[in-house]
Parts: structure tokens; sequence; C-alpha cells
């Protein structure tokens, strides 16, 4: 092999990423509701050795528009929490990284530190977590908690709007610090088991985080013991400079959506920016681009999917992430392109599910391993072995030595 | 045909009814340890598994509690993971609702419904504990006197939620491109005086429409919030007598609430001890509860109604002199207040201790022993049965003292005598827990009265 392989995940959302693929989905219409259907698509991916697979999730109706419901019959409405999917998921697959998303914004970071920690020790260190900023209105007013105007796209570059998502981000940011430091708060060995003195714990190891901050202060420590790989990995989506930092800042693993390949190292390269801007101390952030994928046997043959998927759809369907459309041998070549223009791997929204995905794990997987690029199975480890992040020692176990 | 017995399954918990020092005790965290006693409890046609939770370490004289079982994975992470390996069993989980919103729980639970084919129960809980609130953005905000309105508010709210998706919405209709019936499923607004919210659920009805209501307080205003809101509630009354008069008046309250007797099941949760003998089993239950109260542990529980540190006393010794401290703030924290007059309580002990020459940590175990069922398998089969004939409750649940295996010997030698007596099935005939516990189906909000 002359060339480091590449990292592969799938993202996991409906019946497949273009909003009509439930019209050709060879899964039924209320599949996704079923533990069966996420099994499924679970063990496909797992029989593709693919590193982690993603669970989207949202606060919100799923919409066509920037806020609130569209009123549109003809799309996939409705779906499952993204935690439990994936905790549902553990105990059924072996391998792959689990990746829920939950809301940094409504979520309380208490919750999210527990669930997924339990996540990591029923998943045997497979966990990761995916935190997700809530800017719409119609998401605060299922909490009723704090106002959010509605999301204007023609106002995105307002002072109020762009005070709004950089105090959001803020927010977030410090949701994630939280999380973290609930994660360290338990030393490895803080379970000690010691009859003789009568005790279950040494509470030396056990840490209180003390977090203040703007939005909200949390106390500490944890109520979960630390998991099997210590820190879950945490994975941003980001297409701009704030969620670049933010990812820099708080992240192991970053989504980047490129359009071609002199995209992809731009945004490399600003992502590497950020990471030295923000002072990033961490292994380097791994970048993983994403890539709205749609495979048929031959180019003229996905071509017409596509148009096919666009008629039923009404419209020509764009996305935040660019699209492809063609064999699995073309995507390989592209995915071969990008990664030597500097991602580190991919993360494939399959247009339809399960369709798609079984065309990545049953065709371009091999179609990579034959150029060298893709791991011919699971080498066995945690979901940070198989990204080659290191386990983190506690923070707070390292302040006790220092 | 006689009463059936409820049987659920409690996962030993932080508390020193938990024994973590015994050979035979394993992780409290391994997730096998939970399949373990799931599977055991399915293997027994048990009717649910429960789990209890923590949003804080205990704390006593500010410091860490340190010596009964500390930590434990969350409650919904564990019970979805639980779905995967179990077929039947329901699985129940206690959720604060004081720091959690009820979108945010109702879509949580009905998505537990949906991946454990409708088998999810909810413990509602409250609490107006400013300790745990400092883990949680809202704090220790909410007055003691609106912790059951809040909760009552609460599960009203998820029940809108539950109900806001028709069973019809989504059709599916490929050819004619229609994936939902409506364009606005899952619209709700509420509006009430502890949540004004409004908006799109995102889970369509699940498949037991409202997943399983339980509720665990004791006082006036939790009898009140049972009897109106849930579907089965846990109790504490050790004795025949005890159980028989909670469940006469509770199940009487219920038809204010244009609600039938069964509609509202009563489960204490109960020990259990089990030997060859009666004798053995005697022995065992003092070595358990020896095991359970160690040196270090009485002085902490005396601590408790004492609110004074007592480190130094001797566990072996008599108790002390002077009174409970009733001025200051609570010595422990993060865990409930269990006597209401400590100086009077305190009287007693000294009284008890006296009359029966016991030290502080015999004294302790006297005075806080709860071992429900002790003795051969027959006799705690026929005693169990007995309670349930008699109406001093409709099942219960276990809470074996070891991890993961404490519950093994129960399914192994209680549970046939049960079936043999036609008091206990001898397989599932349903798949939801709804079916299991003989419920029928969730009863609208909008028909719910005064709730």
């Amino acid at each position: 092999m002359t060339e480091k392989t590449l990292h592969l995940a799938v993202a996991l959302d409906g019946l497949g990423w273009h909003p009509a693929a439930w019209r050709l989905s060879r899964a039924d219409a209320t599949a996704l509701l079923t533990a069966r259907y996420w099994n499924t698509l679970a063990g496909e991916a797992e029989r593709g050795a693919l590193d982690l697979l993603t669970i989207e999730d949202s606060l919100g109706l799923q919409t066509s528009g920037p806020d609130g419901p569209d009123g549109r019959l003809d799309q996939v409405r409705g779906r499952l929490d993204a935690v439990q999917i994936a905790a549902r998921l553990a105990p059924l697959t072996r391998h792959i990284g689990l990746i829920p998303t939950t809301s940094t914004t409504h979520t309380e970071p208490f919750h999210v530190s527990s669930a997924v920690a339990t996540l990591d020790h029923v998943s045997g260190g497979r966990a990761g977590w995916r935190p997700r900023v809530s800017a719409t209105h119609a998401e605060a007013g299922h909490f009723g908690r704090r106002d959010i105007p509605p999301l204007d796209l023609s106002r995105l570059d307002e002072p109020e709007t762009v005070q709004l998502v950089g105090d959001l981000f803020a927010e977030a940011g410090d949701a994630v610090e939280v999380v973290r430091r609930l994660w360290d708060s338990w030393q490895d060995d803080a379970v000690i088991r010691d009859v003789p003195t009568g005790r279950f714990v040494d509470r030396e190891r056990l840490h209180y985080i003390d977090f203040t901050g703007q939005w909200f202060s949390v106390k500490g420590p944890t109520i979960v013991p630390r998991s099997p790989q210590g820190q879950p990995v945490v994975a941003a989506l980001a297409h701009s400079s704030v969620p670049y930092a933010f990812a820099a800042r708080h992240a192991d693993i970053v989504f980047v959506t490129p359009v071609d390949t002199e995209h992809v190292a731009a945004i490399v390269a600003e992502v590497r920016a950020a990471e030295e801007t923000v002072g990033r101390t961490d292994a380097p952030l791994r970048v993983l681009a994403d890539l709205v994928v749609l495979l048929d046997e031959t180019p003229t043959l996905a071509r017409r999917r596509r148009t096919r998927l666009d008629e039923l759809h009404g419209e020509e369907f764009t996305s935040d992430a660019a699209t492809f459309a063609g064999t699995p041998g073309q995507l390989a070549d592209l995915l071969a392109d990008w990664h030597r223009a500097g991602v580190d791997g991919f993360r494939l929204r399959p247009a339809v599910l399960p369709n798609d995905l079984t065309a990545i794990t049953r065709v371009v997987v091999p179609a990579l391993r034959d150029r060298g690029l893709f791991r011919a199975g699971y080498p066995g480890g945690t979901l940070r072995d198989l990204l080659g992040l290191p386990r983190p020692a506690s923070r707070y176990a390292v302040a006790a030595t220092a | 045909m006689p009463k059936q017995v409820i049987l659920a399954a409690h996962f030993p918990g932080v508390n020193n009814t938990t024994v973590w020092s015994d050979p035979a005790s394993g992780s409290q965290i391994d997730f096998s340890s939970f399949v373990h006693l799931a599977r055991t409890a399915e293997r027994g046609k048990f009717d649910f598994l429960f789990l209890a939770e923590g949003l804080r370490l205990r704390e006593q004289r500010g410091r860490i509690h340190d010596l009964d079982v500390v930590g434990r994975p969350d409650t919904l992470t564990v019970l979805a993971a639980l779905a995967a390996v179990t077929t039947h069993l329901g699985l129940a989980g206690t959720l604060n609702t004081t720091f959690r919103e009820p979108y945010e729980l109702a879509r949580q639970l009905a998505s537990l419904d949906h991946l454990s084919g409708g088998r999810a129960a909810w413990n509602v809980v409250t609490t107006s504990d400013a300790f745990t609130g400092e883990n949680f953005r809202r704090g220790g905000y909410l007055d003691r006197a609106l912790r059951y309105e809040r909760a009552a508010e609460f599960v009203r709210t998820a029940r809108e939620l539950w109900e806001s998706w028709p069973a019809e919405a989504i059709v599916g209709d490929r050819d004619g491109g229609r994936y939902i019936a409506e364009a606005s499923p899952g619209a709700f607004a509420h509006r009430g005086d502890q949540f004004d919210i409004a908006g799109h659920f995102t889970v369509p009805r699940s498949p037991q429409v409202h997943p399983v209501i339980l509720q665990a307080g004791d006082s006036p205003d939790g009898r009140e919030f049972a009897v109106s809101s849930a579907d089965a509630i846990f109790s504490r009354h050790g004795t025949l007598e005890a159980g028989q008069e909670f469940y006469r008046d509770v199940k009487a309250r219920l038809a204010r609430y244009g609600r039938q007797p069964d509609d509202l099941k009563i489960i204490p949760g109960v020990t259990f001890v089990l030997g060859e003998t009666d004798a053995e089993a005697q022995e065992r239950a003092h070595h358990i509860r020896r095991q359970q109260v160690s040196p270090q542990t009485a002085i902490l529980l005396l601590e408790q109604l004492w609110n004074r540190d007592l480190s130094g006393y001797d566990p072996e010794g008599p108790l002390p002199a002077e009174d409970p401290d009733v001025s200051g703030d609570a010595i422990s924290r993060g865990r409930a207040g269990m006597h209401p007059d400590p100086v009077d309580t305190a009287r007693q002990w000294r009284a008890l201790a006296e009359e029966k020459g016991l030290g502080i940590r015999d004294l302790i175990i006297e005075v806080t022993g709860r071992q429900s069922f002790v003795g051969t398998a027959q006799q705690v089969a026929e005693r169990m049965n007995h309670f349930v004939q008699s109406d001093a409750a409709d099942g219960f649940i276990l809470v074996p003292h070891l991890t993961p295996g404490g519950l093994d010997e129960f399914v192994d030698q209680v549970v046939p005598l049960l079936q043999e007596r036609g008091v206990f099935r001898a397989d599932y005939t349903g798949t939801t827990l709804r079916d299991h516990l003989g419920l029928g189906p969730a009863r609208p909000v909008t028909e719910a009265g005064a709730m």
C-alpha cells in the first residue's frame, strides 16, 4: 500500500438524503420507525467495514424551509431520537462507531454527557457525539424557555443574526466543554471496591467540574463512571469560519462540504488555519468530506435515477454537500482524488436508503480496496483506535499527579 | 380464576441494599450485567425490568459518599440497548421531571416505545432539590409545593404530544406521492402554568401510544398524582395490613377520575432471601444485613438521622446521648429525607437499643431492615401470593441484593411455584407492556377528566 488508507463513514437520515428517496426506497415508508430498519442499515454498514455511522436528528419536524413546517405532504416527516437509535444498535453491532446528533441549545449537557458515556459503555467503546446548534424559532417553541427569532435566509448577514449565531456557537462550545469535563470527572480507577475500608470508590479520584459560563453552570461530577474511550469521539459538521473554529476547539472529527478537488484543498487549509488560530493541542482534526451519493451500474443509469428522483421531488435537489451521481468506480476515483487533496476520509450520505448504502458497502468499498485505499476489515479496538485518535487521560488525573 | 401476580425486577442501585462486597457481586456498570438481569427476568416471564436514576452523586458531611455503589449508567440509554437483547420484557426507567422538558422526554420515551415494540414505561419522579439542580441549567428553582403540579402538567403535556400524530398520519402512498395524510402532523399547543409550548412533535404514534406511567411517591400529593395520572404505583408498605390499607385507599380514589380499580396497579418494591430451609434463609438474611450495614455504613446512616458528624463514635457502642440537630443544613445531600421528626425517632431508637441491648450497627440493622420475603421458595411463593390474593398488592418489584445474578434463584425456584398455582403466566400472551399488565389501550388524554 503506497497511500495512507482513508476513513469511511455513512450518514443515516430517514429513508435517504434525497427528499424523494422514500418513493424509490426498497424499505417501506414507515420502516424508519422500526428497530429492524436501523439494524439492517447498521449491519450493512458494518459489512462494509465502515468506520462509523452518524444518525441525524433535530428537535423540530423535518422541513424544506429554513424554519418551521412547510406544509408539504410529499416528503418524509417524523423521526426517532438519535441517541435511542444508537443505543438500540449497540448490542447488535460489534465494530462500527455510533454517532448520534443532539442539540446543544436545548438539551442539558449533563444529560448528554451521561447518555453518550453510557452509549460508550454499552457499545464497548464505539460511541461518538455530534453536537448541533438549534437555531430555529420552531425548535425554541417546543421548549418555551427562550425566544429565537424565525430564521430568515436573506438576513443571515445582518448584525443581529450574526450575533445570535455567534452566541449559539459559543453556548455550544460551553456545552461541549462541560460534557468533556464530565467525561473526565471520574478517573479510570475511581472504583476501588476496598472491602477492608468499606469504600466502593476512592472519592479523591472523583472531581467536581465547577463550570460557570455565560449561559449555564454545572457542578459535576457525572453519575457515569469513565467509559471505555475515556472521551467518546466528538464530531462537528462545518461549512464556514465560525463552525470551523468551533470544530478546531471542541471536536475530534469535522465533516466538511467541498464541491470539487480545489475546494477540498482550500477547506482543509482553512480548517488547519483554524486549529492554529485557536491553539489546538489535541490530535489534529480528522477531516471527512461529506458527499451525497447516488450510485448505479452505469453513468447513464445513475443520471436517469437522479432525474427520476428530481422529477418526483418536483425540482432539482440541492444540498449543503455536493451530490455525486455515477458508478461506484467513478466514486472511488473521486474519493481517491479528494483524499490526495487532503481530506482524511469521507462521510457518504446515501441518496436512497438502503439502496445506495448497499452499493457503497458492496461495490464502492471493494473498489477502494482494489486501489489500496481502504482496510480489509476491522483491526479491533475502540472507535478512537479505528480513527487513530489517542485515548486521553482524565484532565483531573493529570492535574492531580502534576 | 385467582388474581395474577405482577412481577418486575429492579437493577440493584446506589444504596446500601446493594451488596458490592460479596465475592458473587459483579460490575454495576458493564452492560453485560444489565443483559444478565434482563434476560433472567425475561426467562422468568416477568412484566418489566426497572432502572432507577441519579442526577448527582450523594454527599455526606460535604464529601461524595463512598461506601455504597456510586455511579450508574444513563437510564434511557441502557433501556434502549436492552430492547435489542430482549423481546417481551417491559423496560421501565425513573426519569425526573424537574430537570427535563416535556418535548424532549416525550420524544425519548416514544422513541423507546417504537424501538422496543411497545415495551416502554416511565416512573415519574420530582425533586425540589437545589443540590441536584446544580448540574442543570434550571438549577434548584422549583418550589416544593409546585413539584407535583409540574409533574402532573408534565405528564399531561407528554400525553398531548404522544397523541399529536393521528394513527393514520403516515400513508406512504408512493404512486400518489403522499407520504403523510395531513400537512401538519404532530401539531400541538400546550398553554399551562408550568409549560407554554407549541409546534410539532416529531415522533409518530408509538405502539402503546402512551408508554406505561409509574409513580413512586407516598405522600397525599403523590397518591393523588398517581390516581389521576399513573398506570402503576410503587409503594413501600411492609406488612400485610399496611399494604391492604394503602391498597384500599388508593383504589378508592380512582373513581373520582372516572377510573376503574384495575386501571392502577399497586406494586411494592420488595426484597427476598431464599434458603433450603427456613432457618437457612433466616441465617442468610442476617448475613446479608451485616454485609449491607458495614460498621462505616452504620455510622453514616445514623448521621442521616442525627444530622451531625458522628465519625468519632464506635459502631459497636451505644447511641449518642445528644439529640439530632434539626437547625442546620442537611448533613446528607442527594438522598430523600426519611424521618419527619428526627428527635422523636431518635428517642424511639434509644429505647429500642436499650431494650434489646443493641450497639449502633445492630440497631441500624434492626431499624432499617426491610427484608420482605425470607424463607424457602415454597414459603416465599405462598406469602407473595397471599399478599396479592388478599389485596395488599397486585404484584412486586423484586430488589435483589446482588448484581447481576441476584434474581437467578428466584426465577429458578419461586416462579415455577407461582406458575403451578396458576397465579403467574407460563408464557407471554401479548407483546406490549400494557398487555402484560392487563391495562388495555391507553386512555386518550382528552377523556382523562381532571388530570
